[in-house]
Formats: structure tokens, C-alpha cells, sequence
């Protein structure tokens, strides 16, 4: 019941935080010097000043900026984002729809191989404070936090992809022979054109997290009840995996959310590195075409996904720790 | 500063650091090209005596372009963050300042701006600016104080209420006098720590950015826009994608190294611990 209150309070303070993402969208969106439809008109020579007014009137700039505000908000309550520059002049939600699933699905995987690689080896570098292993995986961190991911791709491109000819290096499947393929080849070609894009966006991850599993696994090691597992008579692995792992991870369920935009704006560069259909690759051909209904409809839409991905986060960590189940608030 | 300097890996990150603002500076006399002169005799080159990098797909000497590009990499790092620190450290002031309802709204506009993949804001505002290396830079540092703001605000509420604020305001001292003469300096540390770590994070992104052709615009040299070059030729030019990128890698751990160094440094409690 608790719980449910905790919820609802949570929902309810989602929304001046939506209203602030479209805010600023809405203002980024008439930053551009003049509008954002003079540019298209002025690259065409046959546009006479009232065919300008015309199509001003048709995207509602003729009418005052609130107005504006408020019929581009209800357009985007229902998912009407306006109809994309570009010569097809499809509905931009169609154009982001198709091409969601497989942002969504890169994301995913590389989320899931971030806290399978990262968990273990912070765990370990954390039991074994300052041992070589330790020490190694610090300065790999540091390493892989300075190195570019999009020349990291480039590397593993030109080694994998080039030099060993291991695996594909762009696109989602191959182009020949796919249709020719059974259920469970196409299954395996996806997954191999998927390897190095789901890689390349978990690296950064991957070092921050086994980070920050490292430090919550020290602090907790030093607690009380740790001590007292151990003068039980515990197994060490008992110890570790049950007492502390277990509220080790409660912290990083929230860093895990707070990741959540960094792994989405990186899917502009594995995308368009590796010629991927996504969301990521949508974003960086509305910028180069100027597409601004497109651009505008993405950029609240990746803001939408992190708020809705750092609620799932909050509510993970409420459903995992007994203080907030409970409603027994601990002092602040 | 002595503890910097006791420490092997933050000094060796101010040594790196050093080299670079004089390879910087120095660029116009150590390059052994003009970073901009095209050699259509000498193209895609792999690299040699007369081109210790190789050459471009123009016949540009690499290393020459390399040396250039660190001049903007260090200027976008620090005006960058000398904007991203000036933004956050006076929203983060007022918010703890001031508290209540200036801080909640201070606070709620740091969340929100939170919410936005900073690259996906960034694109969509040079999208409607000309991707210039000024604009460049006054992007990035507008969408990346929020983590000042967050530091300077916490620093100020602990401050505000310690005896040397409370005996300041006794004597008389006027507010600006307090945030300015009292707070404020005492609250330096923590921004400094996150300052030199946030160099390394602009110089990323710039190069990103420049990278998917929204940044430094060619024919002007950027590690970036060389590693572009190098993703056209992979097949052909491997110098072209490995050395710009690690001309990156370096700086970015350079700043990283010594941003931990000053972290451990200026925090007492980490003193020795070592991590």
C-alpha cells in the first residue's frame, strides 16, 4: 500500500519535469535566427512572399508563441510530431516508430552485458582490494574512460572486420543471400552484425559501472553486519554474495538509470558508424538535412525514454529495498 | 600541490599536460608541414622518414594536422568548461545560497536539463546554429554544468551555516561579501577536481561531434574530423583512423589522471587510501 502512495507521489512529480523537457525542446526549436521553416524556403528560388505566408500558416508560425507551445504540446500528447521535412513528408512519429526497436534493442543488450561483465569484476576488485587484479582493472578503467568509443569502433572495425574478416561491420543483417535464409540463420546473422555496435555502447559503461560496483562493494565490506556475518561463521562466499552483494547493488540500480541517456546518445555514434537503423542515425540525418520536425520530435522522445527509464530505476530500487517498501523512511 | 606532485600517475598527467600546451603553442615551429598544404604527388602514404605519420588522402602530413589539432582540443576543453564552471558555479551558488524555492527551482532545472542525452541537445542546437568551433564550445559548456551545480550548491549548504559564516554576517558583511570573500573560495576544491575532469569529457565529445561532421569543420584540423577521414579509408589507410584517436586517448587521460590526483590531493580523507 505504502508502495502504491510512494508511486503515485513519484507519477505526479514526473510532470512539471515533462513539462520542462518540452520547454526547452520548444525553446532549442525556435533558437534558429529567423524560423525554422526559412531555411527551406530560401534555398527555393520560386518561393514568392505569399506562398511563405501560406506555408507559415500551415505549421501555425502566423499565430503567437504560447499558442504555438500549446498546439505543438497537444500534437505531442497524441503522438502527432508534425510531418518530416524531408521529400516523403511522412509523419515523424512513423519515421521514429520503425526505427525505435532496434535503438531499444542494442540499448538492452548492452545493458545486460554491462552488469554481467561489470558486477563480477568490481565484486572482485573490491574483495581484493589493491591485489594486481585490482590494480589492472583500475588502469583499464582509466583507459577505456579516455578512449573515444566511436574510434574504439574504428579499431575493432579495422581489425574484426578488415585484417581477421570475422565479423560484419555494418548494417543489421547481410544483404546477400538473407532472404534465402532459414529462421535460425537469420537469427545467427543478426547476431553477429549485432556483436561489435552492442560492444562498442556498453565499453563506457561497462568501466563506470565496474567503477561504482567496486566503491559500493568496499563501503558495504566495511559495515557492521559484515562483520558480524563473518564472526557467524559464514562462508566468505556466503559473506559476499549474500549479505553484501546484495545491498551493494542497491545504489547502483539508480546509476544504472542515471546511465541511461549517455547509452542512448551514443547510439548517434555506433549507429551511424556501423549503418544502423536506428534512432541514433534518424537524429544525425535530420541534423544534416535540417530536418527540424524530425530533430525536435527525437529530442523529446530520448528525453521522454531517460525519464521513463529513471523511473523504472527508482521503482527497482523501491522493490528492492525494505525501507521504501515499508514506508519506514530512514534519517536523511 | 605537494601531494600532486607526490603521486606518479597525477604528475605524470601534469607532465602530459604540459606537453600539450606547448605542442599547442608551439605548433607553428615544431610541425614539420603546413598542416594545410596539399600534396597530390604524395597521397595515402603509410608512414616514412619524410612523413613520420603518413600522409592523408589529400597528401596532407598527418603528424603536422595532429600537432594543429591539439590547439583545438585544448581550447574547446577549456573555454568548454570555463563556461560549463561559471554557469553551474552561480546557479549551484544561488540555489544553496538562497535555498527554498530559488533552490527547488534551481534543482528541478538541473533535472530536467538531466533528462536530455546531452549529445541529442547538442546536435539539435548546432542544427539550427552554424557548427562552428565558438558554437561548438558554447554548447557544450551550456548543457554540461548541471554536475557544478550540483557540487557548489551541496558545498554551500554545508558552508552556510559554519561559525566563520555566522561571524561574518555578525561583523556586518554585506551577502555578496559573504559568497564572494567566505564561501565561495572554500568551496573551490570540489569545482577544480570536476573542472579537470570535465576537460577531458569536452574534448570527447567535441571530437565526436566533429567526427559525424557537426563539429570543427575541415579544411581546420581536429582530431575529430581527422578520425572522419580515417573511417572513409579503413580499408586503405590504417595510420589514418589509429593515431588521431590515440592523440585523443592520451590527452583525455592525461586531464583524467590529474583531475584524480587533485581529487585525492584536496581531500583529506582520501589521503593514502589509494583509491
Amino acid at each position: 500500500m505504502d508502495l502504491l502512495i510512494w508511486l503515485s507521489k513519484r507519477l505526479l512529480a514526473l510532470v512539471p519535469t515533462f513539462i520542462g523537457i518540452t520547454l526547452i525542446s520548444f525553446f532549442v526549436m525556435h533558437l534558429a535566427p529567423g524560423e525554422p521553416m526559412s531555411l527551406q524556403a530560401d534555398f527555393n528560388p520560386k518561393m514568392t512572399p505569399e506562398m511563405r505566408q501560406r506555408l507559415r500558416a500551415q505549421y501555425g508560425l502566423d499565430k503567437p508563441i504560447a499558442v504555438q507551445y500549446v498546439n505543438w504540446l497537444k500534437g505531442l500528447v497524441q503522438l502527432d510530431l508534425g510531418r518530416s521535412f524531408s521529400p516523403d513528408r511522412r509523419p515523424v512519429w512513423d519515421k521514429i516508430r520503425e526505427r525505435l526497436p532496434v535503438t531499444l534493442l542494442i540499448n538492452l543488450l548492452s545493458l545486460l552485458l554491462i552488469a554481467a561483465v561489470a558486477i563480477p569484476l568490481g565484486v572482485k576488485a573490491a574483495v581484493k582490494e589493491n591485489s594486481l587484479f585490482d590494480q589492472v582493472t583500475t588502469l583499464l578503467v582509466f583507459i577505456t574512460y579516455a578512449a573515444p568509443a566511436f574510434w574504439v569502433a574504428l579499431l575493432l572495425m579495422l581489425l574484426l572486420g578488415i585484417e581477421w574478416n570475422l565479423l560484419p561491420i555494418s548494417g543489421l543483417h547481410s544483404l546477400m543471400g538473407y532472404e534465402a535464409m532459414g529462421p535460425l540463420e537469420r537469427l545467427w546473422d543478426w547476431a553477429k552484425h549485432l556483436i561489435l555496435p552492442v560492444f562498442v555502447s556498453a565499453i563506457g559503461g561497462l568501466a563506470g559501472f565496474s567503477r561504482y560496483t567496486r566503491s559500493s562493494m568496499l563501503e558495504v565490506l566495511r559495515q557492521d553486519y559484515i562483520t558480524t556475518a563473518r564472526a557467524k561463521g559464514l562462508s566468505e562466499r556466503a559473506v559476499i554474495y549474500r549479505h553484501a552483494l546484495r545491498n551493494a547493488l542497491l545504489p547502483l540500480i539508480t546509476i544504472l538509470g542515471l546511465s541511461i541517456p549517455g547509452l542512448i546518445g551514443g547510439s548517434v555514434i555506433f549507429e551511424s558508424i556501423f549503418a544502423i537503423p536506428g534512432i541514433g542515425q534518424l537524429m544525425w540525418s535530420a541534423v544534416m538535412a535540417r530536418d527540424y520536425p524530425v530533430l525536435m520530435g527525437n529530442l523529446v522522445l530520448v528525453s521522454i525514454l531517460t525519464l521513463l527509464g529513471n523511473l523504472l530505476a527508482d521503482i527497482g530500487y523501491a522493490v528492492a529495498d525494505p525501507r521504501i517498501r515499508t514506508g519506514i523512511q530512514p534519517d536523511e | 600541490m605537494k601531494a600532486v606532485i607526490s603521486n606518479p600517475l597525477a604528475l605524470a598527467g601534469l607532465a602530459l599536460v604540459a606537453l600539450l600546451f606547448f605542442v599547442a603553442v608551439a605548433a607553428p615551429w615544431i610541425a614539420p608541414y603546413d598542416p594545410q598544404a596539399i600534396d597530390t604527388w604524395h597521397v595515402l602514404e603509410p608512414p616514412s622518414r619524410a612523413h613520420l605519420l603518413g600522409t592523408d588522402s589529400l597528401g596532407r602530413d598527418c603528424l603536422s594536422r595532429l600537432i594543429y589539432g591539439a590547439r583545438i582540443s585544448l581550447l574547446v576543453g577549456f573555454v568548454a568548461v570555463g563556461i560549463a564552471t561559471f554557469v553551474g558555479t552561480v546557479l549551484g551558488a544561488l540555489a544553496g545560497f538562497y535555498g527554498r524555492w530559488v533552490d527547488s527551482l534551481v534543482m528541478r532545472f538541473v533535472d530536467i536539463m538531466l533528462c536530455f542525452p546531452s549529445i541529442f541537445l547538442i546536435m539539435a542546437v548546432i542544427a539550427f546554429l552554424e557548427p562552428s568551433i565558438w558554437n561548438i564550445m558554447a554548447v557544450i559548456g551550456l548543457t554540461g554544468w548541471m554536475g557544478v551545480a550540483r557540487l557548489v550548491r551541496a558545498e554551500f549548504l554545508s558552508l552556510r551555516r559554519r561559525d566563520f559564516v555566522l561571524a561574518a554576517r555578525l561583523s556586518g558583511a554585506s551577502n555578496l561579501r559573504i559568497v564572494f570573500s567566505h564561501i565561495l573560495p572554500n568551496a573551490m576544491a570540489p569545482v577544480l577536481v570536476s573542472a579537470t575532469l570535465g576537460i577531458g569529457g569536452a574534448i570527447l565529445t567535441e571530437s565526436a561531434l566533429s567526427f559525424l561532421g557537426i563539429g570543427v569543420q575541415p579544411p581546420t584540423p581536429s582530431w575529430g574530423n581527422m578520425l572522419t577521414e580515417g573511417k572513409d579509408n579503413l580499408e586503405i589507410a590504417w595510420w589514418l583512423s589509429v593515431f588521431p584517436g590515440l592523440a585523443i586517448l592520451v590527452t583525455v587521460l592525461a586531464y583524467n589522471l590529474l583531475g584524480e590526483g587533485l581529487r585525492d590531493a584536496l581531500d583529506p580523507r582520501k589521503r593514502g587510501s589509494g583509491s
